[in-house]
């Protein structure tokens, strides 16, 4: 289908994402044009990584409904596509938020991952700044229908830097394909199938190859992390300022997150997808010596405060450079403003009838049309 | 006695050998197909035939074939799905077994209408014997000259290889096939693109069946016209099923897909009935993912028709009151089967089973056993019962490959057709652990002979 896709003119693809129509490039994957609108109608990605090759379709949180499959072909898809691994075709009709279908299976979803998850965010290195936990928080129930014993696996030591918590593992593979595309050799992998696959080195061999640290970058939960980190500090009591060095094998832009002068911890800029960010269209993965060596201020030149998006529990401690969400609703919505819970007053007639002045008990046949 | 084209020399001593299939008539779809027809033709063939993708989907193989991108340069594969894994089916093992250059022969004729000079043959690991049933068989072939290069002077080169599996019933997933035999984890890969457009190394693929591959023998010798008209409406042919479980006589048959669901239980010429004077209480007709069947409507459709042994007649009804021809793993329960202990079976397969990519899968499946373990040993709630069916409906459609649908399906079905036999299972705790529910609501519609009902 990618093929066929690119021989065509790039004359651009119209696409309407819940009711907002956006033109993009042939070979555009329905989540990045999702992206390209922003806000809302994102849907949101565990393990797809516009960074990494052959990631995504695996953690079946960005599920879309298809209701036309193009300008040439209106039939809907028969079932929900992984918006990451499918692309758009000219006049493609792609419902998320808006449709019941995908809001259920995404529920769905983050059930699934949830069910094994330890839930142990308090002493969770990752908390403030993961995923999982912005997915739940958005999509999950308040409560558990699972009744028994969460998986648990055996403790594995994968090297001196990054920390492995198997129990919180999502299965994303993105730290595969770390390895396999940053890293002189991966040494890591998936051991195992199904319900008990786990990540895991090669017979507890030590991962310690250069840009290896990327991993704990890509993960979206607190599977690996940080071992120059580990229990240092909560992340919404550090400070993250941008900072440069020379690096001569890397780009060597990074934010420092800071509590005082001392810097707690070093990872690559984000940008607002979670994602490393990218300088001149290469993304900007840092090098270890970067990452766990360099613990200075003196090691750096600091720019200046990290933006950080104020719904990120990461903007309670500073007040400066907060990114305003993009506001999509009212052009979801069609310009309908949207149901409020307490609101009813537009949608009900109960204020329009005297009730006092009814002959008997009200029923529904006196609320209809104000009657 | 129905028509056989597959296993009608099977029973002939030794056919296994080149000499007794070469004597017996083998290779002549090869000498047809090298020498007088055009690979297009033979496609053409096989369009005509009506030939259904024999391994559960029922996709036309005609129209597969037609799939085929075919680049300028780049190599073509035909790759024969022999990861025979599904529990209950046992048809394609029979066919290698036996007729080992049957499927060499459908190889040939079909690699020459694909144009793939490499084909292979993915096999389940557990098979280990008939890895050297078939290496023989390839190495006769090869003496004799049905394979290597330029074969029967046509030009046409052909190497057969086989590869054997490790053991996982996801690899019999096309796609994670492909990834296993690339020699990677056996993770199904995301679709699109589809394998007949990058398939093998990336390049165009074709995954069939061994049974529908050597269909095509058949398809070749006598037209495809004359194949299609055996069979009603769009099943043509004849169908491999193995019949297991509480019948009189197990095993692979052949039928022709004229015959109805209850002559090819009770009838003498097929499974001759229930074992031991029982009754049918379910069916599992197609292998062990399709829907589950009660008797009264395995016999009967919803509309009151007999149901035939045919794609179409068993999926009547859609999965309310249907099924699927799958596989053809043909698995019949009496009365005597426990429904609830069944199902967990199942899911505890397909929880060992599943690959772990994708979350609805790798999660949904584990706890569906585990809520089914607990429903069979008396220690389940009724809320358990709309919570399996809540995580059946979320892991359906939603994972990367069938097997997550595989999984879904069977407790789906369980719950449509048996759900007073689980909430039996809830209410008499105790009671379930002595006995089964019995045959209940859903009595067997034969009245069995008089004299060979033994008391329950």
């Amino acid at each position: 289908m990618a093929d066929e896709v690119k021989k065509e003119a790039p004359a651009n693809f119209k696409v309407t994402i819940d009711n907002i129509t956006i033109e993009v490039t042939p070979g555009t994957t329905i989540l990045n044009a999702a992206r390209q609108i922003g806000g809302d109608v994102t849907p949101p990605a565990m393990c797809y990584y516009s960074k990494l090759q052959g990631s995504g379709g695996k953690c079946r949180t960005c599920l879309v409904e298809v209701a036309a499959g193009s300008a040439a072909d209106p039939r809907p898809m028969p079932k929900l596509v992984a918006s990451c691994r499918t692309n758009v075709m000219d006049g493609m009709v792609v419902k998320n938020i808006t449709s019941e279908k995908v809001t259920d299976a995404r529920n769905g979803v983050v059930e699934f991952l949830l069910i094994n998850h330890p839930l142990d965010c308090p002493i969770c290195d990752q908390a403030g700044e993961c995923d999982l936990q912005d997915l739940s928080y958005e999509h999950g129930k308040e409560g558990t229908r699972y009744e028994f014993k969460r998986r648990t696996f055996e403790k594995e030591d994968i090297g001196p830097y990054i920390q492995l918590h198997m129990t919180r593992c999502i299965l994303c593979y993105r730290c595969t394909y770390v390895a396999d595309q940053l890293t002189d050799q991966r040494v890591h992998g998936i051991l195992d199938r199904g319900d008990h696959a786990e990540i895991s080195t090669y017979i507890s061999k030590a991962i310690d190859n250069d840009f290896s640290g990327n991993m704990i970058d890509v993960c979206p939960v607190g599977a690996l992390t940080d071992k120059t980190f580990r229990f240092k500090n909560r992340v919404w009591f550090t400070r993250p300022v941008d900072a440069h060095r020379d690096c001569p094998t890397c780009c060597g832009k990074v934010t420092l997150w800071q509590r005082g002068d001392e810097v707690l911890r070093v990872t690559a800029r984000k940008d607002e997808w979670g994602e490393v960010q990218s300088y001149d269209g290469k993304p900007g993965w840092i090098c270890n010596a970067c990452r766990f060596d360099k613990k200075k201020t003196s090691d750096w030149v600091i720019e200046g405060p990290t933006a950080i998006n104020r719904h990120s529990v990461i903007s309670q401690g500073h007040y400066e450079g907060l990114q305003k969400p993009k506001e999509t609703i009212a052009e979801i919505m069609g310009g309908r403003d949207p149901k409020l819970l307490m609101d009813i007053h537009s949608i009900s007639d109960v204020n329009k009838v005297a009730l006092s002045e009814l002959p008997g008990p009200a029923t529904s046949k006196t609320f209809e049309n104000g009657k | 006695m129905g028509r056989k084209l597959l296993l009608d020399k099977a029973h002939i001593e030794n056919i296994r050998l080149y000499d007794v299939y070469r004597r017996e008539g083998g290779y002549r779809s090869v000498e047809k197909a090298l020498k007088t027809m055009s690979p297009d033709a033979v496609t053409e063939e096989v369009k005509k035939s009506g030939l259904r993708g024999r391994g559960g989907a029922g996709f036309p193989t005609g129209m597969k074939w037609g799939f085929l991108a075919k680049p300028q340069g780049v190599p073509r594969y035909l790759v024969v799905n022999a990861d025979e894994s599904e529990p209950g089916t046992f048809k394609d093992r029979y066919l290698m077994e036996f007729l080992p250059h049957l499927l060499i022969e459908g190889m040939i004729t079909s690699a020459y209408a694909l144009g793939s000079s490499r084909a292979y043959i993915y096999i389940r690991g557990e098979y280990d014997w008939i890895v050297d049933i078939l290496e023989q068989a390839i190495g006769e072939a090869k003496k004799n000259g049905w394979l290597g290069k330029n074969i029967l002077g046509s030009g046409f080169d052909c190497e057969i290889y086989i590869q054997r599996g490790a053991g996982a019933y996801i690899c019999g997933e096309e796609t994670a096939l492909l990834e296993s035999l690339e020699g990677k984890r056996g993770n199904p890969r995301i679709k699109p693109p589809f394998p007949a457009v990058k398939g093998l190394w990336d390049c165009p693929t074709v995954v069939n069946n061994v049974e529908t591959i050597a269909a095509v023998v058949p398809i070749i010798n006598e037209g495809g016209e004359e194949y299609a008209k055996i069979g009603i409406g769009k099943s043509t042919g004849t169908k491999l099923i193995s019949a297991c479980g509480n019948i009189k006589k197990q095993g692979v048959y052949e039928i022709d897909m004229t015959i109805s669901v209850e002559e090819f239980i009770y009838s003498d010429e097929y499974c001759g009935g229930i074992a031991n004077g029982r009754k049918l209480k379910a069916c599992i007709p197609g292998g062990s993912s399709v829907p589950i069947l009660p008797a009264n409507l395995l016999l009967k459709t919803a509309k009151g028709e007999a149901r035939m042994m045919t794609y179409e007649s068993l999926a009547d009804g859609g999965f309310a009151t249907g099924s699927m021809m799958g596989s053809g793993g043909f698995i019949v329960l009496d009365d005597s089967q426990c429904v609830v202990r069944h199902t967990y079976t199942l899911a505890r397969f397909y929880r060992h089973e599943s690959c772990g990519q994708c979350s609805p899968c790798r999660e949904g499946t584990g706890w569906m056993e585990k809520i089914l373990l607990n429903i069979e040993n008396g220690k389940g709630k009724k809320s358990g019962i709309d919570l399996l069916w809540d995580i059946q409906r979320k892991i359906e459609g939603n994972t990367i490959c069938p097997l997550g649908d595989a999984a879904a399906w069977p407790v789906a079905a369980a719950i449509r057709h048996f759900r007073d036999e689980f909430e039996w299972h809830v209410e008499n705790p105790e009671d379930c652990l002595r006995r089964n529910y019995g045959l209940a609501g859903y009595a067997d519609p034969l009245t069995p002979p008089k004299g060979e009902l033994v008391p329950v």
